[in-house]
């Protein structure tokens, strides 16, 4: 009984403590939606890091000071807020120490987790192949020439990073998302110079053997040249040397065009690709030469031709023999 | 009668005709190749481009020659088409290219300085010169400048009809070219139509 009574008071004691970590929870998920990414002004963080200047106390002087932000420290709040990691709060990357401005200065040498310290061997995103990723990313011109200064991140903002190829129904928007990634350093010389130390080649100059190259690189993904396609993965991270770009037009420009198992291969947008129909030809928002061959199409005008041929040589023949 | 010779083709029309010939046979197989991109066909792929562009620009230039030289020479009369027997006239010239020649009928419709073309040749002419040359020309500049295409025209897209219509009206071309020679394989001899084209007289 005794023994009872005292278990009695021991689960009481129990239910304070879940109400206790229940308001806890509460508390938190409520400073968290106060601290939504939307209301970027409220937001402990994003009051300056969204906007080109901020305000901070003067502890020494006694005063408010105005002073321009970094503008590589300026978050984009919108990408953020239909980013992958919209659910992190910025603390739950970085230290909470943050919290307090001037910075401590020590908080540079925290180390930042990368994709696969988090996603590495977790089952819920197996679908996304992270360690195949980093073994292909490890074979590739960048990991190879800087070793692990080329982080995922140089790529993929984990501030911001969509899997875009994945859910877009858009060529287009997929290879605008892809495109920008590579061309944020490449065409950006300061951003190259952090990585190389050197200038970084005309992009433009280096491409001029192909033509339409801007309507190229609005409708390929540089990837697409660029690396070698592996099957068993969504977006190939293998960037092999310029030596091994691909150059060959016909490999694109094709029936069996490489693109059908690298940029088309989404499932999304693959059901536009498979059947040749005319309907399916004419809602294709891009036209590629060579690849859009109608099964139909061509049986018609072979047959024509064939037709128009038959027809002449029964004609001749009548002009051989009947004259 | 026998040997009376009519100055049909003069020379801006051998001229336009010259160049349109050699542009379009040009157009024809560098199209064919691109569109089936045959890997190991005779002409690479960006060569079969850079060709077609360039035979693209000749003929798109000498049809102008066309254009203008039937709206200001009199050559362009043979163009028009009357409205009576509209249908009868063609019609009645296919019979003759299908029966009547063999049967010893003479020619319904026979060239003289008022009539280069019998009925049916005119409908042909028409329809390749007044519409699918025209449309192979603003449809091959569309693709050319392909910022210049509306992006969607419903639900297709802007780019994709005008590759479509292209083809089909280059396909269209081919086709006639096929005909057109070997109709005017049929004449006095079977060199006499060719002769005239390139001297520019034609004996009736
Ligand atoms: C009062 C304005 C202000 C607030 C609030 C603020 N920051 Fe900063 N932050 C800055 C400025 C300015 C810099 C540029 C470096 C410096 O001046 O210390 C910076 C730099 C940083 C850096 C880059 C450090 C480096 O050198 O690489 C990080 C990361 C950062 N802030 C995160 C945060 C986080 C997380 C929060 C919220 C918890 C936050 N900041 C709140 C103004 C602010
Ligand atoms: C999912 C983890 C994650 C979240 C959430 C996150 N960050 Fe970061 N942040 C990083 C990483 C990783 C880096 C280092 C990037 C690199 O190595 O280039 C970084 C870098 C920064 C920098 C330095 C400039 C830059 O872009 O490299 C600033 C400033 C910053 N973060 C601010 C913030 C703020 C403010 C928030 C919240 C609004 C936030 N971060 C949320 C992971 C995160
Ligand atoms: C701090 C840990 C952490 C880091 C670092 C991190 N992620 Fe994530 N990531 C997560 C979590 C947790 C989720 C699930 C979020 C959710 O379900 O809303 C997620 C979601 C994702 C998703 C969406 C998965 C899905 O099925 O919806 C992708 C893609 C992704 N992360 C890619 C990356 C990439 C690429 C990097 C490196 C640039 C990275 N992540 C870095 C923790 C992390
Ligand atoms: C040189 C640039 C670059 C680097 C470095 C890079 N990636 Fe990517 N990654 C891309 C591009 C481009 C895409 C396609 C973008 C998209 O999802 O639309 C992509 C897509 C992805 C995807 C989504 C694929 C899918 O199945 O939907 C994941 C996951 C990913 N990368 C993980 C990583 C990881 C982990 C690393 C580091 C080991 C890394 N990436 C390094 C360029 C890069
Ligand atoms: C953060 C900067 C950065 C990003 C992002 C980046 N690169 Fe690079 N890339 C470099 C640098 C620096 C080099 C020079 C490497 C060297 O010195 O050998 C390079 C080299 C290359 C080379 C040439 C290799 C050779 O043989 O010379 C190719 C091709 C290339 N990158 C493609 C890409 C593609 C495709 C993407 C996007 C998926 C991309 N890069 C994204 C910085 C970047
Ligand atoms: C149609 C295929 C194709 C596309 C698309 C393409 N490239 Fe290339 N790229 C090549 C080839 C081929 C070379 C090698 C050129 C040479 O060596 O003459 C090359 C060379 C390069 C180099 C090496 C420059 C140097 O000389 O060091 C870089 C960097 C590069 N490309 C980046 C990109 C980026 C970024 C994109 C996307 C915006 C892109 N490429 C799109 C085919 C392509
Ligand atoms: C990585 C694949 C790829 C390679 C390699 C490639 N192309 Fe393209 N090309 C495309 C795509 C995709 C388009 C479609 C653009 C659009 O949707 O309008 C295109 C469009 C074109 C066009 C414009 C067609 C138009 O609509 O006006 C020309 C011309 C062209 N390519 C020529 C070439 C030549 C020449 C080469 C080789 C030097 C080449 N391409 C290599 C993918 C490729
Ligand atoms: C090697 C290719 C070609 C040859 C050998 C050829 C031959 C001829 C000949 C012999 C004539 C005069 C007889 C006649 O009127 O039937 C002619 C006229 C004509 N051809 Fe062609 N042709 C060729 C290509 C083309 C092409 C590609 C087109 C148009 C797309 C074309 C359009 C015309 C027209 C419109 C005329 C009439 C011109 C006039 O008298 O006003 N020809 N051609």
């Amino acid at each position: 009984m005794k023994l009872h009574s005292s278990d009695n008071s021991k689960t009481l004691k129990m239910n304070h403590r879940f109400i206790g970590v229940l308001l806890i929870l509460w508390i938190g998920v409520w400073s968290l939606k106060a601290q939504s990414y939307e209301n970027a002004s409220q937001h402990q963080c994003l009051k300056c890091h969204s906007k080109n200047s901020y305000t901070y106390m003067n502890t020494v002087k006694g005063k408010e000071e105005h002073r321009l932000m970094n503008p590589y420290f300026v978050l984009d709040t919108v990408a953020m807020a239909s980013g992958v990691h919209k659910q992190f709060d910025c603390t739950d990357c970085h230290s909470s120490e943050y919290a307090s401005y001037p910075h401590n200065g020590n908080l540079k040498l925290e180390p930042m987790n990368s994709c696969l310290d988090c996603h590495g061997g977790d089952e819920s995103f197996a679908s996304y192949h992270f360690e195949r990723v980093e073994e292909e990313f490890k074979k590739s011109v960048h990991y190879k020439a800087y070793g692990d200064n080329f982080s995922c991140s140089k790529c993929h903002s984990q501030h911001t990073y969509m899997a875009t190829a994945r859910n877009s129904s858009s060529v287009k928007d997929i290879v605008d998302y892809s495109n920008k990634m590579c061309l944020s350093c490449h065409s950006d010389m300061k951003k190259y110079q952090l990585v190389s130390g050197h200038e970084n080649p005309q992009l433009v100059k280096v491409h001029d053997w192909l033509p339409n190259q801007e309507l190229h690189f609005q409708h390929v993904r540089c990837i697409e040249c660029h690396t070698e396609v592996t099957d068993s993965l969504m977006v190939s991270h293998n960037i092999l040397a310029k030596e091994q770009a691909l150059k060959n037009c016909v490999e694109c420009h094709s029936a069996d065009s490489k693109l059908k198992a690298s940029l088309y291969k989404y499932q999304n947008l693959q059901k536009r690709s498979e059947d040749g129909g005319l309907l399916s030809v004419l809602s294709n928002e891009s036209y590629i030469i060579g690849t859009h061959q109608s099964p139909l199409l061509q049986l018609a005008s072979i047959i024509i031709f064939l037709a128009v041929v038959a027809g002449i040589v029964i004609h001749s023949m009548f002009r051989i023999f009947k004259k | 009668m026998g040997s009376n010779k009519i100055y049909f083709y003069p020379i801006w029309l051998r001229i336009w005709h010259g160049f349109n010939a050699i542009g379009i046979i040009v157009l024809i197989i560098t199209g064919i190749s691109m569109q089936a991109s045959i890997e190991s066909s005779l002409i690479a792929f960006n060569t079969a481009v850079n060709l077609h562009n360039v035979a693209g620009i000749i003929v798109s230039l000498s049809y102008l020659v066309f254009f203008f030289g039937n709206l200001f020479t009199k050559n362009g009369r043979y163009y028009l088409i009357k409205i009576s027997g509209f249908l009868k006239r063609p019609v009645k010239q296919a019979y003759y290219y299908a029966w009547g020649m063999f049967h010893g009928m003479s020619a319904p419709y026979p060239l003289s300085e008022k009539r280069k073309f019998n009925p049916l040749q005119k409908y042909f002419y028409v329809i390749v010169m007044y519409m699918a040359v025209p449309l192979v020309i603003v449809s091959g500049i569309a693709l050319f400048f392909p910022e210049l295409i509306i992006e969607k025209v419903f639900a297709f897209s802007g780019i994709s009809i005008t590759a479509v219509v292209h083809s089909a009206m280059g396909f269209f071309i081919s086709i006639f070219l096929v005909i057109h020679l070997y109709v005017a394989s049929i004449g006095k001899s079977p060199a006499e139509n060719f002769k005239s084209i390139i001297s520019g007289w034609h004996h009736v």
